[in-house]
Formats: C-alpha cells, sequence, structure tokens
C-alpha cells in the first residue's frame, strides 16, 4: 500500500469514526423532551436558591426575601384581591341568560382544577389556557366573551384558582407531535430576546430572580403562574396571565402580542409544565 | 495660505448639503423606507414600541411641515426597525444559549 493512500484511509476512517461519535448528541440536542427540561428547570432554582423550600418558589418574590415575605404574610390576612375573589365566586354561579352556568363547561363543575390548566387539545392541536376556555364558554352560551387582561377575567380565574389551592401543578403533554411542537415553541419564546432593551424572560427571571430591578424584587420564573391571576400594587388592580406577558413585553419596549396568541399560549404551556408538582397558590397579591 | 483657503472650501462644500433644508419628496422617502422596515420587523412578531412612536413622531412632524424633524425621525425609526429585524433574525438560533439544561 502506497504511504500516500494509506493516509487518506486512516484519515478517512478517522473522520467516520468521529462523526459516528458526535453524530448521536447532536440528535438529542434537537430532540424535545419536555420530561428532561422540567427536570432541569427546577434543578437549577433548587441549587441556586437551596434553602428555599420548594413549594415556596410559586410565592415568587417572596420565597427569595425575608423582609417582603413578611409583610406579605400580614397582608395575607385582608388581602387585596379578596374583592376579586368575592366578585369571582358570584359571577361562576350566575347562570347564563340560558340558564346553563360556568359549571356546565368544565370537569369537576370547574371546582378545584386549576391545575389541569393549560392543556393541549388534540382535536384542536392546540393549547387551550383557562381564560380561553372560560370565553369558549361564554361563547358557547350566547355570552359575549370578556377582556382577557383584567376586571371580569381576573376574577374567575381567581376563584377557580382559589378552588385549586394546594394541588400540584398537573400539565400533560400527549403523545402527539404537535403538543411536543407547542412546548418547544413556548420555551423558544421564553428564551428569546425581544424590545429595544433586548431583554427576554429568562433575562430577568432565570438569570437575576432575587436581584432588585428599582424597587422590585424579581420572581423566579419557576411557579409564577401557580399564583395567577395576581393584585399587583403597580396595577392597582388585578391581573390575569395575559396581562402578566403583555406588561413584561412592554417592559422590554416590544409591543406585546394579541392575547392567547399561539405565542402566549405556547410560553403558559411551557411555564406551566416546568412547575408541575408545585402547588397552585393564585390568586395572588404583588407589589 | 493656499492650502488653507482650500481645506476651507472643501470643508464649506462638504458641510453644505447638511445644512440643505429636508423637502417633502425626501421626508416621503425616508418615511416609506422606515414603514417598510416597520413592517418587516411587525411580519416578524418583533416590532419594538420604540419604533411605533419614532415612527408617528416622524408622521406628525411631516404632516407639520417640519421636514428636517421628519427626515430625522424617520431615519431613526428605520434603524430601530433594522435592528428588530436582526435580532430576531438573530435570536432563531441564539436563544438556545440561554437555555437551562
Amino acid at each position: 500500500m502506497k504511504p500516500g493512500f494509506a493516509l487518506l484511509l486512516s484519515s478517512l476512517s478517522a473522520a467516520l469514526v468521529a462523526f459516528a461519535l458526535t453524530a448521536p448528541s447532536v440528535v438529542a440536542a434537537d430532540k424535545v423532551d419536555p420530561v428532561a427540561d422540567a427536570k432541569a428547570f427546577q434543578n437549577f432554582y433548587f441549587q441556586k436558591f437551596p434553602n428555599v423550600k420548594h413549594e415556596d418558589f410559586v410565592n415568587g418574590p417572596y420565597s427569595l426575601n425575608e423582609g417582603m415575605k413578611r409583610q406579605w404574610l400580614e397582608k395575607e390576612e385582608f388581602p387585596p384581591y379578596e374583592f376579586a375573589l368575592d366578585a369571582g365566586k358570584e359571577m361562576f354561579a350566575t347562570p347564563f341568560k340560558n340558564g346553563k352556568t360556568y359549571a356546565d363547561c368544565f370537569p369537576n363543575g370547574g371546582l378545584g382544577i386549576r391545575q389541569n390548566y393549560p392543556y393541549f387539545d388534540t382535536k384542536e392541536g392546540k393549547v387551550v389556557t383557562l381564560e380561553l376556555a372560560l370565553n369558549r364558554c361564554r361563547e358557547a352560551n350566547g355570552e359575549q366573551p370578556y377582556s382577557y387582561v383584567k376586571d371580569e377575567m381576573a376574577s374567575l380565574t381567581a376563584y377557580m384558582a382559589f378552588t385549586s389551592r394546594g394541588k400540584p401543578m398537573d400539565i400533560k403533554i400527549p403523545d402527539d407531535p404537535r403538543a411536543l411542537e407547542a412546548f418547544e415553541s413556548g420555551k423558544r419564546y421564553f428564551y428569546t430576546r425581544r424590545g429595544q432593551l433586548n431583554f427576554s424572560c429568562a433575562s430577568c427571571h432565570v438569570q437575576s430572580p432575587g436581584e432588585r430591578i428599582r424597587a422590585e424584587v424579581l420572581a423566579p420564573a419557576l411557579g409564577i403562574l401557580n399564583a395567577m391571576p395576581i393584585y399587583r400594587s403597580e396595577w392597582s388592580g388585578m391581573g390575569t396571565i395575559s396581562r402578566r406577558f403583555m406588561t413584561c413585553n412592554s417592559q422590554t419596549r416590544a409591543v406585546p402580542l394579541e392575547p392567547q396568541s399561539d405565542e402566549y399560549r405556547d410560553v403558559e404551556y411551557f411555564l406551566s409544565y416546568v412547575a408541575n408538582g408545585l402547588p397552585i397558590s393564585g390568586p395572588g397579591a404583588r407589589p | 495660505m493656499k492650502r488653507t483657503l482650500t481645506l476651507t472650501m472643501l470643508l464649506a462644500l462638504s458641510l453644505a448639503p447638511s445644512a440643505r433644508a429636508s423637502n417633502e419628496a425626501e421626508y416621503k422617502a425616508a418615511y416609506a423606507a422606515a414603514e417598510a422596515a416597520s413592517k418587516e420587523a411587525a411580519g416578524m412578531r418583533n416590532q419594538w414600541t420604540t419604533t411605533v412612536s419614532t415612527l408617528a413622531t416622524a408622521k406628525k412632524a411631516g404632516d407639520g411641515g417640519d421636514y428636517d424633524g421628519a427626515v430625522a425621525a424617520a431615519k431613526e425609526a428605520e434603524a430601530l426597525a433594522k435592528a428588530s429585524v436582526f435580532q430576531a433574525t438573530s435570536e432563531k438560533e441564539a436563544w438556545k444559549a440561554m437555555e437551562i439544561r
């Protein structure tokens, strides 16, 4: 065998071995694996804040700041979301013009089910959030849909969350490529930088939880939706998950998307799934 | 002396175009370019609030006959829109660097 040919052959063999070794890891990196993602997501926070009880992450900034937590616990004696909660309870029980109620639209009469939302609807091929399901219920019964941002929608979801308090988040991803794509799309949205300030959701809630941004303490992303809807002092009122996403976008100087756009539905799916196992604590109160 | 005079004349000539007031046609061209870039950003679902407000400033100035202000604002809006398009394009892959694994 000529030396040149032997060299070529050995180089080719080495290249093939190298390809064989690297190829599986390339495939693995592209594979959507929600279980591994959720585990890594939770471990990140558990390791970053080893002294915080796992179930406490759902209390946002209060889980990371002792002074704020004491103030919040005192405020919980007369919580600012109480009016919305009472209004939501009444609205939930009041029949539509056709005599039906919200209870007719949901499993278990709509009580204690917050932890199962959002879910992936295999018929529609999309994520369905609780806010969306509530408005669909209204429309199916001949009523006008509510604003997704506040007021009535916040009251209704506050009541439904309250009846689910303490139940562990339990989001399912069915064996459907569209569901995996929705999860991946939500993850992509969460980590994508946007707005003139070039911030992603993760810039604040992964890279800097517990840090101050002006007078506020940034909440961890883990369990951030378990407390929704929330009364925010900054808003002087209640706000839904839609309102939270839209406000975050505006704060980075990005034009918010439409409430219940596919992107918002998907990021809600992602954030809820990675919080599986953590208790529902909504409605919440935040500075 | 002769050299200094030449340099002064060259400097004066180079400044002359920027000192000239903008006209309506220049404003319309600058606004159309900014609007096109802004539409591209919106199509990528990555519009910036500052692009929208700066574009509105340009229109208001143009409608009021302040073409210098209108051209300046339109050019700024175009730059903002192009930056947002660049952001959306680069983030198609760059987001992965931030992911918790």
